[in-house]
């Protein structure tokens, strides 16, 4: 077995028993993505000389450390200081920031080392990596199709073993639709669950910064370093957070499963719902109980997403004016700069969504467009709530179709849009949710199932998603690459 | 010809006092260096977050608490979107709807003028346009320092009205310590809306709005300007267009900056990156107990204490500094309405013309009643006084020790006296023969003779006193 095919767990144990060296590990990994990423272009940057570099500095402070060495991908949109971090945009392109996001210093801080920065579709702004400003991301498992988006480097990195794991953000669907899409895991906490501080907005109320990750314990390990109360962040929960490896074996005897009739409708592609209704019925078999249930605002969830997260982005995003880092294009006047630089910088899908936004908000609308998703948001909300008075987790296919080929849905946005329809309500939710590998299309693309749970209760989504995972071999697919 | 009512409503921007910015840590001091005070957060970097300084908060509420306002248990931010170098994310970190502060008010000379809100934003930079002819450069040291907007109704019927709005609205800031005042720094601005309607009319006329004005005087000016403007408009027959304008300090006049049309979508949604304001009864009564008595109180009871005429009593409560400073001079030992004479008097006189402040003096109240001591016992004269308050404003040194360096003991013998006397008369015979023929009004030439050959240190009564004798012989 080649040691970039190692989980962190497996990395761990091996490293402590002395059977592998970190540096070996960094080797294999970084002679991987040597190898391949010509072929799927997961990275924008390659920290290999840094990780060396870094390896050498903290071998010795904690030889005792398990997690010291193992190489994690990060995704650009996270803050590296000294790092080039450019959000796959060309406005950022050269941009190094001089500050650390709370995420990866968690990480730094335990040991692990980073690979480099993955691609992704510009301001995490997409669902298949075609947006990113530089170069689209080739899906692991058949070159000629997206990885997902808009973390389609990560999950792509993940899947190919171009690093042992990754972080993502999901806004919308970015971190469960490309683990879906790649075959791998992959968890949007609860909103507030992990410190923002560092991630470059998308859309600041939906944002969430999770693990993309080969098998669902090592989902746990970096859960358990990632979450927690920061200062930095003040959407940021103040309570502590679990230790989510402690429950994974605690099995779904007695497992109140929720299967809201919304998610399982006609246009879904049938690989994937049997795929998904397989995966119920096993853990049904297992000792889990199976409760239709209705999540009836479903319908208005497209509708709303795009209102809310084109709102705060167009808000977000104006900070970016040539002004003070970045890109910048002289222009004769000041009006002229501006135009110059956010034009030249910004990419088609991210102008889209500016303008959306931006009219969404214009006084004469905000009442009919982003007040009345607000309180749209309100009512999908509390179709969770409801739910969950009834059900411990909700069960539906993480994407209604595999894995689409390059190009297929570039010419129409709404088509694209279409395919974060049973994700974004995750988010409008504020609720966590997990994705995992539950089986292959007949043109042997992976499927992915979503697990939802509580408002903080990623303990109780880690624990089923655990329980299937040990009683399925799903996950210990790899991609032909 | 109608004749218009002037209707006035302001907004006043005031820097509140904290050590740090209201989003991160970095300093709020005045003056250093361009982009010293400044970090990631306040410059608007990519994926940095702002976090709110609890001080703002308190700070506010105080004021809120101290202009009769009631505090809301639930507010928040909202963004106020709009393109400027100066302001470094896009967006300011405002409130719109859900203030912070609502519905108080402050009475002016008995008249209640009616606050609508009190609310939280984040100051932004500053643009530099005089350092190159191709580039304007930007300051951010000022991003981020945390202001309190406070918005009248438009209850103001004068600029007088609002000049005093304004000097009330400062004292009482300054007495709560949540902001310095400082108009010429910038730390209390105003913009000014204002209206004409005939008298008797209901309805509200156009307004305009003078943006940015830095003083009380200038308040004021621009106001007179624009009636006068407004008023012609209207007794000829025009119409009055809702515009921005500015008041330009050099001609006295306003000029127009924008329309309404021109003006800005702001495009306001709540603050994602920060949680609404939550503000228990507990934490409202514990900043209420803070509150000390404000000038109004203050003057009342000077008057009441010290039988102060009201305008004493004003004047002396619109600094706390100063009003601390009488009751102290009241303290030990100085007669109340002396003591106020010679403040507002002299020492207002002198720290006007050194441009300091009476906190600055090196005059403090013992110095004014060891020295009123020396008057009522009769060793100096109240002419002397003067020139010995002065010193010790200048030195810092006692009256005593003045009187006895300069030898300033008043003349009170009489011998000594009619010596003096004497010597005058007879050096201004002329003068002498016309106020025997009738001219009376003399006497104070020779009163005042006296004084300059004894350089003012005769007992006034017993100069008085003799030298009407001698003239009258």
């Amino acid at each position: 077995m080649e040691l970039f095919s190692l989980t962190i767990a497996e990395a761990q144990r091996l490293l402590r028993k002395g059977e592998i060296s970190n540096q070996e590990l960094l080797r294999s990994v970084f002679d991987r993505i040597k190898n391949i990423d010509i072929k799927i272009n997961a990275y924008v940057t390659i920290t290999e000389e840094q990780a060396f570099d870094r390896l050498i500095a903290i071998s010795g402070v904690n030889p005792s450390n398990p997690s010291c060495g193992i190489p994690i991908a990060i995704k650009d949109n996270l803050c590296t200081k000294g790092i080039k971090t450019t959000c796959s945009s060309k406005i950022l392109g050269s941009f190094i920031p001089p500050y650390e996001s709370a995420v990866t210093q968690k990480l730094l801080d335990s040991g692990y080392i980073f690979t480099g920065k993955t691609n992704l579709d510009e301001f995490a702004m997409g669902s298949s990596t075609e947006n990113s400003g530089f170069f689209p991301t080739k899906n692991p498992w058949d070159i000629k199709r997206v990885p997902g988006g808009s973390s389609g480097g990560s999950a792509a990195a993940v899947s190919s073993g171009m690093c042992i794991a990754a972080l993502g953000s999901d806004t919308g669907g970015s971190i469960r639709q490309p683990a879906a899409f790649c075959g791998v895991v992959g968890l949007k906490p609860t909103y507030g669950r992990v410190s923002r501080f560092g991630l470059i907005a998308f859309a600041s109320s939906l944002d969430q910064i999770g693990p993309i990750t080969k098998n669902v314990e090592d989902c746990a390990i970096l859960m358990n370093i990632i979450s927690g109360h920061d200062i930095k962040d003040s959407t940021c929960a103040d309570f502590l957070a679990p230790d989510y490896t402690e429950v994974l074996k605690n099995g779904v005897k007695g497992l109140k499963i929720g299967m809201p009739k919304e998610y399982f409708i006609e246009g879904i592609d049938k690989d994937v719902e049997n795929a998904v209704k397989l995966a119920i019925e096993q853990l049904a078999a297992m000792g889990a109980e199976v409760i239709p249930i209705s999540l009836p605002h479903t319908e208005y969830s497209i509708a709303v997403y795009y209102i809310l997260a084109t709102s705060e982005a167009s808000s977000n995003l104006a900070r970016f004016d040539g002004v003070k880092y970045g890109l910048r294009i002289e222009g004769n006047n000041l009006l002229d700069m501006y135009l110059n630089t956010k034009s030249a910088g910004f990419g088609k899908e991210v102008k889209r969504r500016i303008l959306l936004g931006t009219y969404s908000l214009s006084s004469g609308y905000y009442d009919a467009y982003y007040k009345k998703a607000q309180q749209v948001r309100t009512l999908i909300r509390k179709d969770f709530a409801d739910a969950f008075k009834k059900v411990d987790v909700i069960i539906t296919p993480t994407t209604p179709t595999p894995a689409f080929k390059l190009g297929e849905k570039m010419a129409n946005p709404l088509q694209m849009y279409l395919n974060d329809i049973f994700t974004t309500p995750v988010n409008l939710a504020g609720i966590p949710a997990i994705s995992i590998p539950c089986g292959l299309s007949k043109e042997g693309l992976p499927i992915g199932l979503q697990i939802i749970g509580r408002d903080f209760d990623e303990e109780t989504i880690l624990r089923t998603s655990y329980a299937f995972e040990q009683a399925t071999e799903h996950h210990k697919r790899i991609p032909p690459i | 010809m109608k004749t218009f009512e002037t209707v006035i409503g302001l907004e006043i921007h005031a820097q509140i006092r904290t050590k740090t910015k209201i989003f991160c840590g970095c300093s709020t001091s005045f003056g250093s260096d361009p982009n010293t005070q400044t970090c990631p957060i306040c410059i608007g970097m990519p994926g940095v977050l702002p976090v709110l300084n609890k001080k703002v908060v308190e700070f506010v509420i105080k004021a809120g608490l101290a202009t009769n306002c009631t505090i809301s248990k639930y507010s928040r931010f909202a963004r106020k979107n709009y393109f400027y170098p100066d302001l470094p994310k896009g967006y300011q970190i405002s409130q719109f709807e859900l203030p912070l502060c609502q519905r108080g008010s402050l009475t002016i000379d008995g008249k209640t003028i009616n606050i609508n809100r009190i609310h939280i934003e984040e100051d932004a930079g500053k643009n530099i346009h005089d350092t190159s002819d191709i580039h304007s450069l930007v300051d951010l040291n000022r991003a981020g320092v945390p202001l309190m907007e406070i918005v009248t109704e438009p209850d103001i019927a004068s600029p007088l009205e609002a000049g005093a709005f304004m000097r009330k609205l400062r004292a009482i800031l300054r007495y709560l310590d949540v902001c310095d005042g400082n108009m010429e720094e910038g730390s209390l601005r105003c913009d000014a809306n204002i209206s004409l309607r005939p008298i008797g009319v209901k309805e509200l006329g156009v307004k305009a709005e003078i943006k940015n004005l830095n003083s009380f005087r200038y308040v004021e000016k621009a106001l007179e300007y624009e009636i006068g403007r407004q008023t012609k408009i209207l007794q000829d027959g025009g119409r009055i267009i809702q515009e921005t304008r500015l008041f330009n300090t050099q001609s006295g006049k306003t000029v127009s900056m924008r329309s309404k049309e021109e003006s800005h979508d702001y495009r306001y949604f709540p603050e994602p990156d920060l949680v609404p304001i939550a503000v228990n009864g507990q934490w409202i009564d514990d900043i209420r107990k803070t509150i000390t008595e404000l000038p109004d109180q203050k003057a009342a009871r000077f008057i009441s204490d010290y039988k102060l005429p009201a305008y004493d009593a004003n004047l002396l409560t619109i600094e706390r500094y100063t009003a601390d400073w009488f009751e102290e001079a009241v303290r030990l030992g100085g007669d109340p309405k002396q003591a106020s004479n010679w403040m507002m008097g002299e020492l207002m006189r002198l720290v006007n013309e050194k441009n300091i402040s009476i906190e600055q003096s090196l005059l403090k109240p013992t110095h004014l009643v060891d020295m009123l001591k020396l008057v009522a016992e009769g060793t100096i004269s109240g002419h002397t006084a003067k020139i010995v308050f002065e010193d010790m404003f200048n030195t810092g040194k006692t009256s005593s020790e003045i009187v006895k360096e300069k030898g300033l003991v008043q003349i009170s013998d009489s011998g000594q006296l009619d010596t003096v006397i004497d010597e005058v008369i007879s050096a201004n015979s002329k003068e002498y023969l016309r106020y025997k023929a009738g001219e009376t009004k003399l006497l104070g030439f020779f009163v005042g003779q006296v004084m300059k050959a004894t350089k003012g240190k005769a007992n006034p009564k017993l100069l008085n006193d003799t030298i009407l004798k001698k003239l009258s012989l």
